[in-house]
């Protein structure tokens, strides 16, 4: 039989729909869908949609330097004459790579972690690893990032290692906090009384229970990630110029504000838009889930 | 006779997001002085809803009073400014709640809540001595052990059993002419229900309080009240006196919970109503109860029936007991 | 007494996360790739000179026993020689970290009242264009980065307008009152200087609110969420029922279960605002700890690196424990919970 025509699919596949419906009916997240699928279309045909796509990097073009906006550059030019609007497309790439690879480093083994500490919840492998997790916690992610970086050559890749080694503990907290409570329910005793392996408890028992949870987070994490991002190259220990990183671009244009505001101003815009568009659909999400905190 | 407390034509609409819950649809209710009257009804058909108009503590937004009257002694309490309003509450008309525990706020002690609505609640003005006193002596009326230590202690070191009394005992605290319990045993222990019941009897007895009693247990009906009030999707479909009702039940609704009460003698499980209380987002046309039931006929689903006095002291909202009919 | 154990408790508790933080800021800072010598004599430094400094910083050693050698000296107090200003770090930490605290407690004030206020007053009135209002300011707040607020407060009230001083924490004109705590307005009061404390605070203005921005919408829209929800629990319609007066009951009984949960989360919206710190204390020009730290980093100071991040953990720490103590003394379901059990 073909896997659609499958009971356990269809059953799936009509919650997905379910779910679909009340989210497309929730104003807030149906705007946050709109912006972030702008910003990601924007960002994957950047050298299709940009004016001029040739600006992203090294280019120079001193006649056209500095140009408030105008129909030609709408966003105006930089000191290089280069076009802020094209770099800012560009820059939408660099801001969701930096969210999306970031978590999809961070999010399996955090949630592993977090998974094994709740299951086995007072014994020596509960504390080692909360007691790890505590230690990342102690420190915001931002200063323990900025740490990192310093010690590393200041790049896009760098600062999403460093990011990233920073990051999962907030996973294994969540999940933690959720595990130990998910294991006391009937069903995971029932499974465990029916001799299920421990694999099958951790992860088709316990996790497909934490995953609405996982899911709101990540959504409002990939704008803080971004944040994080941006604020990296803002001191200079991220993406180095001429990379058209968002972060980057406002510290340069802050150099020249307020005369030339547009070089900063634009590049931040951009910076909360993005961040906009993952907050709204997280917090629509979790009304959809219904979900005390994440 | 003046009535104590007259509803009249009392609608509520709810306000959610798939739209306006028309959730009570013109309620009729009146109350003599010293009178015990029962409130039955399923659950969710708007008994609470109701009550906490007459103390206009329903929560708004999202709930709101479209239309009707609250008499009280004669005087709208809907139209009432909120300084006189609040010369009512407590020592006018004071409320049980179904739940004790969300009933009490869960980070004050209890001396500071019971002492707050003794000073705010009570008729006459009192020192903070004065009112700890009477605070103590409500505590020891519900039978409460030390009530001293009581005082001190919050509502997660009590029992629900106990939480319950000191509900009660707040209630009564302030001397009220018009005693409103919703469901005061629901969520206590079966155990713990009777003693509750009893307790609360005795009291309004010895104080001669009118009392409204809402459940949706015949059975406590028929222990707590000397006329009831049949409600169903938000509006009165049937009132008698007990004695009345239960040998003679006119309504369908009525006579459907009767035959839904499990019968000791006889053997034989209960039988229920089919079907479930109505989507108040879309209600059925007419009468509201029609969908499920059995005499239904066409004149039913064209318009709702209106609630008439049948015979002396009856009143029922139901075609089958129109004139002609 | 239940108090001071429940400190001493959660500060030894805090010791082991401050050992296993000092142990990943050292990998961190030591097994990393770079010479940090070499930066900080520069490349024109003869090699005897990089070599004697690397034997006085023990860096020739194997790693655990540079481990040693930085942990024993940093509990006597020596985190060492920044590589960069060549004085002791403890002495920069010192000269440098009342103003960042200063800043960020005055930040911190500004979050907590404004945003619990705000958040307080839209879930009273949820659903109206206040609460409109408020929602639009917080989801500003919360997505935009904080050294952009920085640098539109500095153009706008700082250049354009004139309205507030675009740098330092004292104007040229005015003497600094006598260091005693190393926060000027603090010392300032002390000393009953009120020109200098004036003049201090419309200092920190700019520069607090950039940073409070953030965490006041966090506070505000978790404070609107519990006030609105808490609007419709039984026990605010029984006061209200028994005739407890509406000021009395939105006042005590409505606002002190509400603010349990915005108080849980200020030790971490006051984490984020220090982190920032050091981005906005770059922008201000505001000579402080995180200025120092930033710069540390950008200069690759190994020593002054770990020592801020080791005393950031020491500050969050105390945070923490304040937090703790401020939601136990709002909460009595945590109090004898506490009690009982554990």
């Amino acid at each position: 039989m073909a896997f659609w025509k499958r009971p356990g699919f269809q059953r799936r596949w009509d919650s997905v729909k379910r779910g679909w419906y009340k989210f497309s009916k929730n104003p807030v997240s149906v705007v946050g869908l709109f912006f972030v699928l702008l910003v990601s279309f924007l960002a994957a045909f950047a050298p299709y949609v940009a004016p001029y796509p040739e600006h992203a990097g090294r280019f120079v073009n001193f006649s056209e330097a500095s140009q408030p906006p105008s129909l030609k550059h709408p966003f105006g030019t930089d000191v290089f004459g280069r076009d802020i609007l094209s770099r800012v497309f560009f820059g939408f790439r660099y801001s969701l790579m930096m969210g999306v690879v970031v978590l999809l480093l961070v999010v399996p083994p955090g949630v592993v972690l977090g998974l094994l500490a709740g299951y086995y919840r007072g014994t020596w492998i509960d504390t080692v690893i909360m007691r790890i997790t505590d230690v990342f916690l102690a420190v915001p992610p931002l200063i323990l990032a900025l740490a990192v970086c310093s010690v590393l050559t200041p790049s896009v890749f760098n600062a999403m290692m460093a990011v990233s080694l920073m990051w999962w503990p907030w996973y294994t907290r969540l999940v933690y906090g959720l595990a130990s409570s998910i294991r006391n329910e009937f069903f995971v005793q029932a499974a465990e009384v029916a001799g299920a392996s421990r694999s099958h408890i951790l992860f088709r028992e316990i996790l497909p229970n934490c995953v609405s949870s996982i899911f709101t987070k990540m959504s409002l994490d990939m704008g803080w990630v971004i944040l994080i991002g941006s604020s990296l190259s803002f001191v200079g220990l991220g993406a180095q110029p001429p990379t058209p990183d968002l972060g980057t671009m406002v510290a340069d244009g802050a150099k020249y504000l307020p005369d030339q505001w547009w070089i900063a101003v634009f590049p931040a815009l951009a910076i909360m838009i993005t961040v906009l568009g993952f907050n709204l659909i997280g917090d629509g999400l979790r009304d959809l889930f219904a979900l005390e905190e994440v | 006779m003046e009535k104590l407390l007259q509803i009249e034509g009392l609608k509520v609409e709810f306000k959610v997001y798939e739209g306006l819950l028309k959730v009570l649809n013109g309620v009729e209710l009146a109350l003599e002085e010293g009178e015990r009257v029962g409130l039955v009804g399923e659950a969710g058909c708007g008994k609470t809803t109701t009550m906490k108009c007459v103390l206009r503590i329903l929560p708004s937004p999202p709930g709101r009073i479209t239309a009707g009257r609250i008499l009280f002694r004669g005087q709208d309490l809907l139209r009432l400014p909120l300084q006189r309003m609040q010369r009512v509450r407590g020592r006018g008309i004071a409320m049980i709640f179904q739940d004790p525990t969300a009933a009490l706020n869960p980070v004050f002690t209890i001396g500071d809540q019971l002492m707050a609505v003794i000073r705010h609640g009570s008729r006459d003005a009192m020192n903070k001595k004065e009112i700890r006193r009477r605070a103590i002596a409500v505590l020891r009326e519900v039978q409460l052990p030390d009530p001293e230590r009581i005082l001190a202690n919050y509502p997660i070191q009590l029992s629900g059993g106990m939480r319950q009394r000191v509900c009660i005992a707040m209630a009564l605290s302030t001397e009220p002419e018009l005693l409103i319990a919703d469901e005061p045993t629901t969520s206590l222990d079966v155990t713990i229900q009777d003693q509750i019941l009893r307790l609360l009897n005795a009291l309004v007895e010895r104080r001669g309080t009118s009392v409204i009693f809402i459940t949706h247990s015949l059975g406590v009906v028929r222990e707590m009240a000397d006329r009831v009030y049949v409600m169903y999707a938000g509006s009165i479909v049937e009132s008698a006196p007990k004695g009345e009702l239960f040998s003679r039940p006119l309504h369908p609704y009525t006579q459907g919970l009767m035959r839904a009460v499990p019968k000791l003698t006889g053997g034989g499980i209960a039988e229920g109503i089919p079907g479930r209380i109505p989507d108040y987002l879309n209600p059925p046309p007419g009468c509201r109860f029609q969908p499920r039931c059995p005499h239904a006929w066409e004149r039913c689903s064209q318009a709702p029936p209106p609630l008439k006095e049948v015979e002396d002291g009856r009143q029922v909202a139901c075609f089958l007991y129109e004139e002609g009919a | 007494m239940k108090v001071l154990k429940f400190v001493a408790k959660r500060l030894l508790m805090s010791i082991f996360v401050l050992f296993g933080l000092s142990i990943l800021i050292f990998l961190v800072s030591r097994v990393l790739p770079g010479d940090p010598v070499r930066m900080a004599l520069g490349p024109r430094a003869p090699e005897w000179a990089v070599q004697n400094m690397r034997e006085q910083m023990h860096l020739d050693k194997p790693l655990y026993v540079q481990y040693y050698y930085w942990l024993s000296g940093a509990l006597h107090g020596d985190l060492g020689q920044s590589l960069f200003t060549r004085r002791p770090v403890m002495d920069d930490i010192k000269e440098f970290l009342p103003a960042t605290m200063e800043l960020a407690l005055f930040a911190g004030l500004i979050m907590a009242i404004f945003g619990i206020l705000l958040g307080a007053v839209a879930g009273r009135y949820s659903n109206t264009w206040v609460d409109n209002t408020v929602r639009i300011f917080s989801y500003v707040g919360v997505v935009t980065p904080s050294f952009v607020f920085a640098i539109l407060f500095l153009l706008l009230f700082g250049y354009l307008l004139r309205w507030f001083p675009t740098a330092g924490r004292l104007s040229a004109g005015i003497p600094r009152p006598p260091a005693i705590t190393g926060m000027v307005t603090l010392d300032a009061l002390i000393t009953g200087n009120w020109a200098a404390l004036g003049d201090a605070l419309w200092h920190m203005v700019l520069p607090a609110v950039s940073l409070a921005l953030g965490g006041m919408a966090q506070e505000a829209r978790i404070t609107r969420s519990t006030i609105s929800d808490n609007l419709r629990k039984d026990y605010i319609g029984a006061a209200r029922g028994f005739g407890v007066p509406e000021r009395l009951v939105m006042l005590k009984y409505l606002l002190k279960p509400s603010l349990i949960p915005t108080a849980s989360i200020l030790g971490l919206d006051f984490a984020s605002l220090l982190a920032n710190a050091f981005l906005v204390e770059l922008i201000f020009n505001w000579p402080g700890f995180s200025r120092y730290g930033i710069n540390a980093m950008l200069r690759k100071d190994l020593n002054a690196v770990s020592a801020v991040v080791m005393v950031l953990g020491i500050v969050f720490v105390i945070v923490n424990i304040l937090v703790d103590l401020v939601v136990a003394g709002l909460d009595p379901r945590i109090r004898l919970g506490a009690e009982r059990g554990k």
